[in-house]
């Protein structure tokens, strides 16, 4: 077996705390398909069998409710649930599953919604024999009005600094704006091997990584990384040019282990760095080792040494030019792919068991969830309404996201809104570029709604 | 002609020989003799796909046309001017057994029915006539005579352009559950007959991920000899070896199967597909018929773990004898032809030659290498960075000064992908320019090249069979501009990135081997102590 794919579906969505207040934010419906299906969806056309889902027990209770994800996703979901409450990162939930890992992984972040031709990444992995592989997207600008705020203010994102190589798959240098207190500092080590890099800081990381088994077992031995994004993908990038001490081999004894440990010049007793050795300076066999030095091939031209610098760590990643990617993790991604997601997938606009009568206006960019019931003298355009909504008459709908179960009383008025599941909006509101929040109620004939956020 | 491997019996081969020799009929017995012979053969080929190919319906004809009847003086004449026809012509193939079904009609019947037959096939010969394609250029032209033992047949990879091959190609792919890679861009028409592929649309663009078909560790291979990153004759084969090596350690032979048999069946679509990622070296070629036989060779009663074992073994012995030790010994002769103030010639990036001159360097020869490169590969940096690091004194020049830097050379040295069976050297493209200038200049020209680069192949001309790379690496961005960007564009332009050509064992002085320093023209001999040996 080549790769194992491992979806995280287990995060909080701490940066939309309004929308999963209720609904995990694995379960948020995208274009009236739970967030889940589309990474999910992406895995199943690449060809892949199995995955294991890691994901909290709320999770997995609505994953086996929800409609779509039984009949669309064919491939056997393998579920491993984890402590909501605990403060587990994505490294520490791979640490977890170690036993299941049998071969490379590829982990995919259940917010990732695009279509990118997933051999690109993995033939990187491939080739080069590579420690890890990513895939980058250039950032799209968002473009809609996010209810809720007042203002066009953005709340300041960390940028990421990302050096890559002069081909642009190589990955040097990887960090974020919070890191970098004094500024950007690029070791010499590295300047001397790859005297050209180009820094990029408009790209949005899709969450999406190839990794050895190495590394899995890296992390088993290693407890103190918690983060796939945050600690251990810039510690393999910055791994890749650090000095390749004499490592013992792999499978050693343990009066070995601590006798090395013993020798260290400074006294220090540092245990990664028998782990280190692990992924660092893993020996090629003789024969692999025999056809790079036979091979007419290197990576970069200009100074003596051999294909790859000797390094046996590489990262690499793949920036995707065009096509869409989106990691919904804000309000404003959300909207997005809300907005973009059905066209990617020719979501079928009306589902066939919605109820529509006959004198309502529907855009063609809009989408009617399933068993929904809409009445007649009803407006609707550019807006995604969820499964089992009911909007009765003489409702302007606009620009809005409407979730599951929602009422929508006559004579409503609703732009550019996001509305959760089970509100009720009362007869006559009038509500623009609000955010009403799971259950909530809105009085009838309530004032102009602006900007409001209930939550 | 030389045509071996006659079914029949040394004392009837005398008769007939004797006969062909005298120019006179044959007999009515070895003529009924022959046309049984070919009718089984038929029948054989007849499991095989429907669709014709060309050479053996050519040859095929007189004998299909033929029954199990005896035959009539008028025979030989219609038989003789249809075979001389020069477009292949789709038999049908199964006239044959429909005649052997019926043994027991008359003598006069199967005639009339015979004659029949030879009336529609001439019809239809006459329609199809002009729709099949051209003999490509070296097709073996078989005598119209009826002693066509062995048929030999073009290989695919060097009939692109007959849409019927192509189709063959395509089902046998289909079989095998692998993608088929689509060609890519304008052909110049003289090597039309080639497959060439983009770099940019790998072969995995098709494959699921993860690959369950095909395993893991030639898709790996696959993927890094389609982008170059394992380039070099010896590098490929050392490559392979090791990835045959990983699946046969991942091998488990299914119930009821034998390990000899399934073993092989399971490694056709692996060299299926990696003949698509990039087309088989003669090298690759000769490792993987090694380790067939090698595996055909398990005895049945074997235990998996024992044999599995005995395999991997066997790959390390190869690799050992036929590429380590003999590198050793090919430096071993080399120098003994290396003499202090040499000046040395040397063209790209042959792995075997930089061995040798690291060797010679290291027993402390006096001499200085000029290296000669070409584009678009520019292979020749890497051998001037392996030479520089080692400490040898380099000069590097582009194959256009190659007879402005001849007057200082010495000597020449040169890799090669395989020695022909004629003694024609195949190596990488500019390789028989560079021999051309030497001999002109009285340089003499060394080749090296370990004997398991020794193929049976016959080839005078580089069109016959090459490979043609893809042909968007020509074009190169300087100062800004990209002048060929837009190729595609110009109706009359065409690109073309060859790979290999072939060099006339006029122009080689000597090739030095692991058996010894041995003429061009020893390489028969070679071959047939191979074969003797194995």
């Amino acid at each position: 077996m080549e790769l194992q794919a491992v979806l995280m579906a287990a995060g909080g969505g701490s940066r939309m705390t309004d929308l999963t207040y209720n609904t995990p934010k694995a379960m948020l419906p995208v274009g009236n398909k739970p967030l889940m299906w589309y990474p999910l969806n992406l895995l199943e056309r690449m060809g892949f069998e199995e995955v294991i889902v890691i994901t909290t027990k709320e999770v997995q209770k609505m994953m086996s409710t929800d409609p779509k994800m039984k009949l669309d996703v064919k491939m056997k979901l393998d579920v491993v649930c984890i402590q909501e409450d605990g403060d587990m990162g994505t490294a520490d939930a791979l640490r977890h599953i170690q036993q299941k890992i049998k071969t490379d992984i590829l982990v995919v972040s259940c917010d990732l919604i695009t279509d990118v031709a997933l051999h690109e990444v993995v033939d990187l992995f491939r080739a080069h024999n590579a420690t890890l592989a990513m895939l980058m997207s250039k950032a799209h600008e968002f473009t809609e009005t996010v209810p809720g705020q007042k203002g066009k203010k953005k709340t300041a994102e960390q940028r990421d600094f990302v050096g890559v190589d002069q081909s642009g798959k190589r990955l040097l240098f990887m960090a974020n704006e919070a890191d970098l207190e004094d500024g950007l500092s690029i070791r010499k080590s590295i300047m001397r091997k790859h005297p050209r890099m180009h820094i990029k800081t408009g790209l949005v990381d899709a969450h999406l990584y190839c990794l050895k088994k190495a590394v899995v077992d890296f992390l088993a031995d290693n407890k103190s990384i918690s983060s796939i994004r945050g600690e251990l993908v810039p510690y393999l990038v910055r791994k890749q040019f650090s000095k390749t001490t004499n490592c013992p081999k792999i499978k050693d004894d343990a009066e070995d282990q601590n006798q090395k440990k013993n020798d260290e010049p400074h006294g220090r007793q540092n245990p990664l760095k028998l782990c280190e050795c692990f992924i660092i300076s893993t020996p090629n066999s003789p024969l692999l080792q025999l056809a790079q030095d036979r091979s007419c091939w290197n990576d970069h031209r200009g100074d003596m040494s051999e294909a790859y610098h000797g390094g046996k760590l590489r990262c690499y990643v793949h920036i995707m030019d065009e096509g869409p990617c989106y990691r919904v993790n804000t309000l404003a991604a959300y909207i997005e792919a809300n907005r973009l997601a059905p066209k990617l997938f020719e979501e079928v606009p009306v589902h066939p068991s919605a109820v529509i009568s006959e004198r309502c206006q529907m855009g063609s960019d809009s989408y009617i969830g399933a068993m929904c019931q809409i009445a007649d003298k009803t407006s609707i355009k550019r807006s995604t309404i969820g499964n089992s909504t009911t909007v009765k008459e003489k409702v302007k709908v606009a620009n809005s996201i409407i979730m599951h179960g929602v009422t929508i009383e006559e004579g409503c008025n609703i732009q550019g809104s996001v509305i959760c599941s089970n509100a009720v909006i009362g007869r006559g509101a009038d509500l623009k570029y609000c955010l009403v929040g799971n259950g909530q109620q809105i009085e009838p004939e309530g004032k102009d709604h602006w900007h409001e956020h209930t939550p | 002609m030389a045509d071996a491997g006659e079914p029949e019996g040394p004392e009837r081969k005398d008769d007939i020989v004797k006969a062909k020799q005298e120019g006179k009929e044959l007999t009515k017995e070895e003529k009924q003799r022959l046309r049984k012979e070919k009718k089984q053969q038929k029948k054989s080929k007849e499991k095989k796909d429907d669709k014709p190919s060309r050479d053996s319906e050519k040859e095929k004809k007189p004998a299909s046309a033929a029954s199990p009847a005896p035959q009539t003086p008028t025979q030989p004449p219609a038989q003789k001017a249809p075979s001389a026809a020069p477009a292949p012509v789709p038999v049908p193939a199964s006239e044959t057994p429909s005649a052997a079904d019926k043994p027991a009609k008359s003598k006069a019947e199967l005639k009339a029915e015979r004659r029949a037959r030879q009336e529609a096939e001439r019809a239809s010969k006459g329609k199809k006539g002009d729709v099949g394609p051209q003999a490509a250029p070296g097709k073996p032209k078989a005598p119209p005579s009826e002693l066509q033992p062995v048929v030999k047949r073009l290989p695919e990879h060097v009939q692109v352009d007959n849409p019927e091959v192509l189709k063959k190609l395509a089902k046998k792919l289909e079989r095998q559950q692998i993608p088929l890679r689509s060609d890519y861009g304008y052909k110049v028409s003289l090597f039309s007959h080639l497959h060439q592929y983009s770099r940019k649309a790998p072969l995995t663009q098709q494959l699921g991920i993860p690959s369950t078909v095909i395993h893991p560790a030639i898709v790996r291979l696959g993927l890094q000899y389609s982008q170059g990153i394992v380039a070099g004759s010896n590098a490929r084969s050392v490559a392979l070896l090791h990835a045959f090596k990983q699946v046969i350690r991942d091998y488990t032979t299914p119930p009821n199967e034998e390990l000899s048999r399934d073993l092989v069946n399971r490694l056709k679509p692996y060299i299926s597909f990696l003949n698509q990622c990039r087309p088989l070296s003669a090298s690759m070629g000769n490792a993987i018929k090694y380790i067939k036989k090698e595996i055909s060779n398990i005895p049945s009663q074997c235990k998996e773990e024992e044999a599995k074992r005995k395999l991997l073994n066997c790959i390390d012995c190869y690799i050992n004898e036929k590429i380590v030790l003999a590198a050793k010994a090919i430096a071993k002769y080399s120098i003994e032809k290396i003499s202090d103030g040499d000046v040395i010639l040397v063209y790209g990036c042959s792995s075997l030659v930089n061995h040798i001159l690291c060797e010679a360097f290291e027993k402390n020869r006096k001499f200085r290498v000029i290296v000669v490169d070409s584009r678009p590969r520019l292979e020749g940096r890497e051998a001037l960075r392996r030479l520089v690091q080692k400490g040898i004194n380099c000069t590097y020049v582009l194959i256009s000064a190659v007879s402005y830097i001849l007057p200082e050379v010495s000597k020449v040295f040169l890799g090669a992908h395989a020695l022909l069976a004629n003694g024609y050297v195949m190596s990488r493209v500019g390789t028989s320019q560079i021999a051309l200038v030497a001999k002109a200049f009285n340089v003499p020209v060394l080749v090296c090249c370990e004997t398991y680069k020794f193929c049976e192949r016959v080839q005078t001309d580089s069109f016959v069979s090459n490979e043609l790379d893809d042909p968007d690496d020509l074009i190169v961005t300087r100062t800004g501009t990209t002048q060929l960007e837009h190729w595609q564009e110009v109706p009359s332009l065409g690109l073309l990135n060859l790979v290999y050509d072939v060099t006339p064992p006029d122009f080689v002085d000597l090739v030095i081997t692991d058996l010894g320093m041995i003429p061009c023209t020893s390489v028969p001999v070679v071959l047939r102590v191979k074969n003797v040996d194995q």
